[in-house]
Parts: C-alpha cells; sequence; structure tokens
C-alpha cells in the first residue's frame, strides 16, 4: 500500500477484447480512478498507451491478434510512467508468467472485487508488485526446488532461485494471506514484505535461466 | 478382398506386392482374386458379373473380327509390326470395357483417375493452353527420343537403354507432372477441410453440452444471485479445465487421480454443495497414493467445516508437492471457533482431521480464534523412492 499516492488522480486504461468485462471493471472501479481509455485489442492499446500515458494499464492477458505481453513489449520504453497488471480469467501459467517477463507489475484474476482491484491498482502505481494467491502459485510452481543434479550452473546465481524468505512470503500469499497478514505472519514490515514480492517480480523478469523456458514448455507439453 | 480373408488391407497388399516383385506371379494372383472374390457390399466378384454381362461379350466379340479385318489390312500396307502392341492394346481394352460395365463404384473411380490427365489435358483453360503446348512439345519429343534410343541401342551398352528409360521418364513427368501435382494438392486441401470440420462439430458439441445448458440454467434461475455466480463459476472451473487442461468435464476418475486434480474435485463439490467460492492454488503435482488420499480427504473435510460454520464467502485451498513432503493449507476468514468451546461429541476435526492425519503418518494442526478465521495445515511425508537422495 502506498498511502502517499491520492487515488483519485491514478490515470487508468482499460485493455480487454471482451465489452462485459470493461463494463464490470467499469462498474468496480469507475468513482476511484480516473479512466482514461479503452481498448479491445493490441494496435489500439499501444497507440492509446502511447497517446494518453497513463499511470496503469489493466492488461487482458489473451487478446484477439495477440497477447497483453506484446502489448507491454511494443509500448517499450514510449511511456515511461506507464505500469503494466494483468487481470485475466485466463489461466495458462505460461501466459501469464510470459506477461509478467514482458514487464506487467502484478496478476489478478477478472474475479477479483472491486475494492481489491482498486487497491492493486493503487499498489502497481506506487512501483509496487501485485502478486495474486494464483500467481504466487505460478510462481512457486515454475520456481519449483528440483533443478536436478545434471543442471548447468546458471550465469547469474541470484536470479536463478528464490531465497529461502522470499520462497516462504510467495507461499503465504498462495496461501490466501494479504501482504498485511503476511507481515504479521513472520514479524516482519509490510515494506518488507513488498520488497521480497519486487524482488521476485524482478527475478522473474530480467532472469534468463533455463529452467523457465523448461518449465513453459513442459506446461505446453502437458 | 482384405475383408473376405480376415487380414489387414495394408497387410495384404504388402504381400502382394513383394510377390510381384519376387517373380510377377503376385500381380496375376492379386488380378485373379479381384476377379473372382466380391468386394465389400457387391453380392457376386467380377469375374462372374463380367461372364454374365452378355451385352458386353456381345460386343467384344463382335469388335474381335473388326480388329482381325484391320490388323489384315494393316500387314498388307506393309506395317506388319504394327500386330505386336496392336494384340495386348486390343485386350486391354477390352477388358478395360468389361471392368468398366461391371465394376464397383470404386473401380470405376480408380479407372477415371488413370483417364483423367488425357481428359484434363483436353479442357484446360485459355490462359494455360500456351503453357501446355509447351509441356507437350517438350513431352513428345523427349518420349521420341527416347523410344528412339532404346529401339536403337538394343546391341549397345547398358548406359544407352538407361538414357532412353530416363527420358521417357522425363516425358512423363513433363507431361502429367502439374496434374499430379494438382491431385495431391486437392486432397490434401480436402483432408484438412476434414479436419476442420470436425474440429467445429466437437467444440460446437461441447459448448452445447456446457455453456449453453448453463446459460439456460442461469436464465431460470436469473432471480437467485447466488445461484447464478456459482453456477457460472462451475462453468468457468470446467471450461478452463478443459481449454487449458485438456480434461473432459465430468470426467473424474482422470481429475482425481492426483493431487492437483483432487483438489479441482473438491473445489467442485465443496462450491456445488455449499454455495461458497474456494480458491485453490496448487504448486506441483503427483498421483494420489494412499497417503496422499487420507490427506486429500482432510483437506476436504478441513474445506466443508469452513464453508459450513465459517460464514466466510470464500475459502483458501492451496495444495503444495515437494519432493520430501505434500502439504495442504485450508483458510477462511470466518468467524474462527475456540478449540475448547467445541462438544467432545462432534468429532469432525479430531476424527476426519487430526486421526486421518495421524494414521497416515502425516500431521494436522488447526490455528484459529474467535473472530479471527481459521487455518488447517496439513501435511504428509512422501514415501522416498529408491534412488532418492536422503
Amino acid at each position: 500500500m502506498t498511502p502517499q499516492t491520492p487515488a483519485g488522480a491514478l490515470r487508468v486504461l482499460l485493455v480487454d477484447d471482451h465489452e462485459l468485462m470493461r463494463a464490470g471493471v467499469r462498474a468496480g472501479l469507475g468513482e476511484h480512478v480516473d479512466l482514461v481509455g479503452e481498448a479491445d485489442d493490441v494496435g489500439p492499446a499501444v497507440e492509446l498507451v502511447v497517446e494518453r500515458r497513463p499511470d496503469v494499464v489493466l492488461l487482458d492477458v489473451h487478446l484477439p491478434s495477440g497477447s497483453g505481453a506484446d502489448v507491454v513489449r511494443l509500448v517499450g520504453d514510449r511511456s515511461p510512467g506507464t505500469r503494466f497488471l494483468a487481470l485475466s480469467v485466463s489461466d495458462a501459467p505460461e501466459d501469464v508468467i510470459a506477461v509478467i517477463r514482458a514487464g506487467a507489475r502484478g496478476y489478478v484474476t477478472k474475479a477479483i472485487s472491486g475494492p481489491d482491484l482498486h487497491d492493486a491498482v493503487v499498489r502497481v502505481a506506487g512501483g509496487d508488485a501485485v502478486f495474486s494467491p494464483r500467481l504466487a502459485g505460478f510462481v512457486l510452481d515454475a520456481y519449483a526446488a528440483d533443478p536436478g543434479p545434471s543442471s548447468p550452473p546458471p550465469d547469474q546465481p541470484g536470479l536463478d532461485a528464490l531465497s529461502p524468505r522470499e520462497r516462504e512470503v510467495l507461499r503465504l500469499i498462495a496461501r490466501g494471506y494479504t501482504y498485511k497478514e503476511v507481515a504479521r505472519e513472520l514479524a516482519i514490515s509490510v515494506k518488507t514484505v513488498e520488497s521480497h514480492v519486487s524482488a521476485v517480480l524482478r527475478k522473474l523478469q530480467l532472469s534468463t535461466r533455463h529452467q523457465l523456458s523448461r518449465w513453459a514448455a513442459e506446461r505446453r507439453l502437458a | 478382398m482384405a475383408a473376405k480373408t480376415g487380414f489387414d488391407v495394408t497387410s495384404v497388399r504388402v504381400a502382394f506386392a513383394l510377390a510381384s516383385l519376387a517373380s510377377g506371379i503376385g500381380v496375376a494372383a492379386y488380378a485373379v482374386a479381384w476377379l473372382v472374390i466380391p468386394a465389400e457390399g457387391q453380392a457376386q466378384p467380377i469375374g462372374r458379373s463380367a461372364l454374365m454381362d452378355k451385352r458386353g461379350l456381345a460386343l467384344t466379340g463382335g469388335l474381335l473380327p473388326v480388329l482381325g479385318v484391320l490388323l489384315l489390312l494393316a500387314s498388307a500396307l506393309g506395317a506388319g509390326w504394327l500386330g505386336a502392341p496392336a494384340w495386348p492394346a486390343a485386350v486391354t481394352s477390352g477388358c478395360l470395357v468389361m471392368i468398366w460395365r461391371n465394376g464397383t463404384g470404386a473401380d470405376r473411380d480408380a479407372l477415371r483417375r488413370v483417364v483423367q490427365p488425357i481428359a484434363a489435358a483436353a479442357n484446360v483453360g485459355a490462359g494455360s493452353r500456351r503453357s501446355l503446348l509447351w509441356r507437350t512439345a517438350a513431352g513428345v519429343v523427349a518420349a521420341v527420343a527416347g523410344v528412339a534410343i532404346l529401339a536403337s541401342g538394343r546391341h549397345r551398352p547398358i548406359a544407352v537403354p538407361l538414357v532412353g528409360v530416363a527420358l521417357v521418364l522425363a516425358a512423363l513427368v513433363v507431361l502429367l507432372g502439374p496434374w499430379w501435382l494438382r491431385v495431391a494438392r486437392e486432397l490434401m486441401v480436402e483432408r484438412q477441410a476434414r479436419i476442420r470440420a470436425e474440429e467445429r462439430a466437437e467444440i460446437a458439441a461441447r459448448v452445447h453440452d456446457s455453456v449453453l445448458q448453463t446459460l439456460a440454467l442461469i436464465q431460470r434461475s436469473a432471480a437467485d444471485p447466488a445461484r447464478v455466480a456459482q453456477l457460472a463459476r462451475a462453468q468457468e472451473r470446467e471450461l478452463r479445465a478443459w481449454l487449458f487442461e485438456g480434461r473432459s468435464p465430468g470426467d473424474v476418475r482422470a481429475r482425481s487421480a492426483t493431487v492437483a486434480g483432487a483438489v479441482a474435485v473438491i473445489q467442485a463439490e465443496v462450491e456445488r454443495e455449499h454455495g461458497v467460492v474456494v480458491d485453490t492454488v496448487v504448486v506441483g503435482d503427483a498421483p494420489l497414493t494412499s497417503g496422499l488420499e487420507a490427506l486429500m480427504a482432510a483437506a476436504r473435510e478441513a474445506t466443508v467445516n469452513a464453508a459450513r460454520w465459517s460464514g466466510a464467502p470464500s475459502v483458501s485451498l492451496f495444495a503444495e508437492v515437494e519432493p520430501q513432503r505434500v502439504s495442504a493449507f485450508v483458510r477462511d476468514r470466518g468467524c474462527g471457533f475456540d478449540r475448547r468451546a467445541v462438544g467432545a461429541d462432534r468429532r469432525g476435526i479430531s476424527e476426519s482431521i487430526e486421526g486421518r492425519m495421524a494414521r497416515c503418518g502425516g500431521r494436522a494442526s488447526i490455528r484459529s480464534a474467535p473472530g479471527e478465521g481459521t487455518e488447517v495445515e496439513l501435511t504428509v511425508a512422501t514415501a522416498s523412492r529408491v534412488g532418492d537422495a536422503p
């Protein structure tokens, strides 16, 4: 939570190809943020983001002519202040991880309540990461503690594994704990929880490890 | 033919092909078999029906004298060499006519396909006529050259006939190649279209069985928001399992064979029976052993308890499979309870959860306080397999 960010000032852009979903999000968020636009596909979304420079883009994982990851990549650094939050019913873990690796700062499911979504938007706008229980589960799965005895030594050891503390935090989030509850459970501050989660996000995005791609490949084969 | 003998079509064909390679007897045997064994769905073998085709026989018989006269004329004109190829040609065309008249639809199709290139050459469009002309010219030149070399090369070294054969083959390819290509392409396109149609039909059936049925149910229970949400969730889960995990709806046995499958079953059942949302997260997966079955049964009991007593609208169920152990956490943010206030006659926790875990060598711990919600933690060690590091 970043209380210093005035909630009313947040400019949010909504990218989803389902009108019904956009209506739902509008209804849940409308009063608390400034909805600056809506797009239903990759091309219009990229144009709108570059043109309107929103604080947060709520991004569907799957779009008609591509993916949310494509939008993040295509915008690139043309809208430096903009942060992306994946919002989807789609659960294919490798697709969700792909959006995160492209640069999105979190993933929440569409079943999320209005206040929780608002909370997540504020958090992402403040530069923090938003891990839903499901995303925490995906990450734990992707970083399963079984690299195998024959795996080559990683180029960047710090990026290629989660620390025990990070694992602990992710596990609690997967169990349904909020950041505040995680902090109380581990007797640390919420800020520390946030920094652990952000570290995990950075590892996900920067890691060149084989394990992630192998995990994704196995998911596709299964 | 294969159906008659009881062997596989392909194996019969391969056997005959091998026999024909060996001596040529195979070809004759295949032809005889084709003549005397009725095709599937045909009452009579083709040979017998040909013999009974009086008109066809008469026609062939009538043609024979005409052919004889023609041959006599030819030899009188000093073209006796015509006789050698003419006889087999005449007999062949006679046979083809008989087969055509008496063959099954499939036989006719086969013949038609053999004849088609000639027909196709005859009615090509104006645009490709020039290229056809060139092709024909090149083909004829190659064929004539090839035949000439073959004819003159009888006493030469072996290389010369080979060149002749190659030229004749080249002529065939030049003349018929485009047509073969087209046929192959058409076959492929047809097969793709068929596959697409089948896929569409399967998806339509699936959508009808699941989504449309659910939408109908939702319309009927529009006045009951809780029921609508429940139906929508159940449908969403089913559809997602089908789209992303390839599981058919209702495939409970396959679903419950692993930890992840068992969690999905718990989620579906509790949501259906108790009308609360169960949020599940599963990390890793493993086939269900007896210990894991006990763990999942205890997790189910804990989930049902949370749904029934906590008053919370949702329950979190988290399961993690690690190399040495499997754990499950069931958590709600409901009213919580004081363990000492639970009557001794209520055996749900002590028997269904704690007792069950103890019997399989696992552990259960319950944390709860009034107003704080409840979390049940269940752990069981996996049986170490041979070769596992201690």
